[in-house]
């Protein structure tokens, strides 16, 4: 993996991680969260070697991760589709839009879609009520929508 | 040469979803290099519906702001405008209607400020608050101020906010922690993300003066993982604010030392419950416990803790500086100062809005929000997310304050409140909260756990068209026992949804129970799409659309819709450019 240009050994990675946060109270989800940010998910073995670093069991850390929605245990797609689920696009038609995400992605909610190109969540809520129905396509927010143009936006996207 | 012109564009999460960003470029490009503008970012002025914004101050002090600002618009408002001092009328913001029945205090500095500059907060009279508490009061007196301006938490509960820092000053434990909660987790509601993201430095203020009075030496913040932007926000302004020695060891030479660390939450509701957030600090599953103990006296890691509202802690530097009587002249008798909320749905103007207390629902729905847009009838509004209720357009002039809505049967809450035209079906409103709460409830309370569940299923089989008789009585049956075997405000709120559609809506779950029929013809089992061949064209667009490949026809001729293989998924109704197909 490269890092700020410079090539590192993803379990060196890793340890740097644990290592610098392991010193404060409570440091298991800090750790977590920066693993999957570094990674993009937490490999069970990546948990395991945590566990070891961190005196900490697996199991718990298991229980940790299982609990919050944060945590994937597979890695995503290149691109992420959070489509807001609150309850201003749910009005305004969040469940058509969700599944316009899936018949263009081929994606189901929370899964991956066969050609890895799109992973899709449902979010409560994204806070843009007054644009809703609203989806975050990676970092970016999109408001308004209607069916039609989440297909167009999910389109432009796959042909990159 | 004279002040400059002051250009501020509105850079919080929604205007960037509108495309904020973008004409902050278009301006830049225009404006960088001259000579007495100053372009500026800044976070939410609260009229989300006319994002992106752009206000132009001339150095008279007059204030022209622009609505709906594409990049083409910003050019020309630079252009003609900035530079050729010429407003451009026909994009001129003209509805004060808006802002006149507002009073900001929580938002004084939001959408004026740059949130990412202390300088900025500083020149708007940042941290004299804190400074005029260090110099001049004893923590006790702090919390006498507060107990005179009758702060009530904005979290939810409403609990006095002077009591509770009494109470955790008061207890023996040490050390002492604050906590911000800023967890915001109700559908709707994204007050505090605001805040947040416009004006941090308030918060933390806030915090101070907190953790001055309690006698606390950390804090920490815990907020939502969904948050990017406030995150971001968040850390440069603990970065700054550690810089300035606002934070840190002997605070402005007052032998006060503080420091506050940021956590990022994970993607729980229930964390957003203050035992439940504190165990997700300490590292484990967030699952509320039992109190007593209160937090005042073990908290975090067992410790005396006081954990607040963003918009609480937002509230404390001003009732500081300007006193806690000042404070409680707004408002009612028992609910002093404003709130802030998260005004949306089916209305003309919607966006964060901070009224007085005692406001009525009316008022702000019709002179507020403007009334309902595309002329259709105002129905209710849902006041405080998955743990409220929605109250009937007949309740529109129930004021808004602690006492009078809980009486009507909603809350508070943290601020959500959405305006529902007659589109909207309430049994599917019901169920969307309940589907939220079944996969936000932790699991700890079997009540919780499987009530919830039970409630669901039997709302899914109304609004599938499979209800059965004494289903609804079986509904206020189960939601009694929820209500009362759950732990946390969780379980014990879950079912207020479903109570207060099931009081003032009846008619509709009777409807979808003995008549089979969705008034509102929104639960898709209990409706039908067809085409009216009168209108078809024959173009065959929806063809093209379904994705269960159930209508069909020859081009030009009227397409038909096969409803056993239709799922009334509505795809073809949004496509069709002819109005073609109806619902019933
Ligand atoms: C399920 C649940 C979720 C909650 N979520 C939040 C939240 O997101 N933000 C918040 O400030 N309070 C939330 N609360 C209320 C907190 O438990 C607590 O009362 C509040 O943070 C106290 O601050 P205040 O006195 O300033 O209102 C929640 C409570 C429950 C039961």
């Amino acid at each position: 993996m490269e890092v700020n240009g410079t090539v590192v050994r993803p379990l060196d990675l890793l340890d740097e991680i644990v290592h610098r946060h392991n010193t404060e109270e409570g440091a298991a989800i800090p750790i977590l969260q920066e693993v999957q940010n570094t990674f993009g998910f937490v490999a069970p073995a990546v948990l395991e070697r945590i566990a070891d670093l961190a005196h900490m069991s697996a199991t718990e850390l298991y229980s940790i991760v299982t609990f919050y929605a944060q945590f994937r245990l597979q890695p995503p797609g290149e691109n992420l589709v959070r489509v807001c689920t609150g309850t201003a696009c749910h009005l305004a038609g969040a469940e058509k839009i969700l599944q316009a995400v899936e018949n263009e992605t081929g994606a189901r909610e929370g899964g991956t879609s066969p050609d890895g190109k799109f992973t899709m969540e449902r979010v409560a809520c994204l806070g843009c009520c007054s644009l809703a129905p609203v989806v975050m396509l990676n970092e970016q927010i999109h408001g308004r929508l209607t069916p039609e143009a989440v297909r167009r936006l999910i389109k432009a996207v796959g042909r990159r | 040469m004279g002040a400059p012109k002051i250009v501020r564009v509105g850079l919080a999460t929604c205007g960037i979803a509108a495309g904020a960003d973008k004409v902050f470029q278009a301006l830049a490009q225009e404006l960088t290099g001259q000579q007495d503008v100053w372009l500026k970012q800044t976070g939410c002025l609260g009229m989300c519906h006319n994002e992106p914004l752009v206000e132009v101050l001339t150095p008279a002090g007059e204030s022209y702001l622009y609505t709906k600002v594409t990049p083409e618009k910003a050019t020309d408002i630079a252009r003609r405008h900035v530079l050729g001092g010429e407003p451009v009328r026909d994009w001129l913001f003209d509805d004060g209607h808006y802002l006149a029945k507002q009073k900001r205090v929580v938002l004084r500095n939001s959408g004026r400020i740059d949130p990412e500059s202390i300088d900025d907060y500083l020149e708007a009279g940042g941290y004299q608050a804190i400074a005029k508490a260090l110099r001049e009061m004893t923590p006790e007196q702090v919390i006498g101020e507060l107990e005179k301006s009758g702060l009530r938490g904005r979290g939810g509960a409403g609990f006095p906010t002077y009591l509770k820092w009494r109470l955790t000053r008061q207890s023996p434990g040490r050390p002492k922690y604050i906590i911000c909660n800023a967890d915001e987790g109700d559908p709707g509601a994204f007050m505090d993300r605001s805040v947040l993201e416009s004006d941090p430095h308030s918060v933390l203020e806030g915090m101070l003066i907190a953790a001055y009075a309690i006698g606390a030496r950390e804090g920490y913040i815990y907020v939502r993982a969904e948050y990017p932007l406030a995150v971001k926000r968040l850390k440069l302004a603990l970065a700054a604010a550690r810089e300035r020695g606002f934070l840190g060891e002997n605070i402005l030479g007052s032998g006060f030392d503080f420091d506050l660390k940021l956590r990022e939450g994970a993607g729980a509701f229930v964390c957003g419950e203050e035992t439940a957030l504190m165990m997700s600090i300490e590292g484990k599953r967030g699952m509320p416990r039992f109190r007593p103990p209160f937090p005042a006296e073990s908290g975090l890691w067992g410790k005396p803790t006081s954990i607040n509202n963003v918009e609480t802690y937002a509230n404390v530097p001003w009732i500081i500086l300007n006193g806690g009587e000042a404070f409680a002249q707004y408002g009612t008798e028992r609910s002093k100062g404003t709130k802030v909320f998260a005004l949306a749905g089916t209305i003309t103007r919607g966006g964060l809005i901070e009224v007085p207390m005692g406001i009525t629902i009316r008022e702000i729905v019709f002179e507020i929000g403007g009334g309902i847009r595309s002329g259709r009838e105002f129905k209710a509004v849902q006041i405080g997310g998955p743990s409220g209720g929605c109250l009937p357009a007949s309740l529109a002039d129930t004021p808004v304050d602690y006492e009078s809505l809980t009486q009507a049967g909603a809350i508070m809450g943290s601020g959500g409140l959405l305006v529902m035209d007659d589109s909207a079906c309430m049994v599917d409103v019901a169920k969307f909260f309940l589907d939220f709460t079944v996969k936000e409830s932790c699991g700890k309370c079997t009540f919780c756990r499987l009530g919830t569940k039970q409630m669901q299923a039997i709302l899914q089989r109304i609004t599938n068209g499979e209800g059965r008789e004494g289903d609804l009585e079986l509904l206020e049956e189960l939601a009694n026992s929820i209500s009362r075997a759950s732990l946390c405000g969780l379980g014990q709120t879950a079912p207020n949804p479903v109570l207060t559609t099931l009081r003032f809506f009846r008619d509709e779950y009777e409807a979808h129970l003995y008549e089979k029929r969705c008034p509102a013809k929104k639960c898709r089992a209990l409706i039908r799409y067809q085409v009216n061949p009168d209108r078809c064209n024959g173009c065959g667009l929806c063809n093209s659309y379904c994705p269960t490949n159930a209508i069909s026809g020859e081009k030009k001729r009227p397409f038909s819709i096969d409803q056993n293989l239709c799922t009334h998924c509505g795809l073809c109704f949004n496509v069709c450019r002819h109005e073609a197909i109806s619902v019933n």
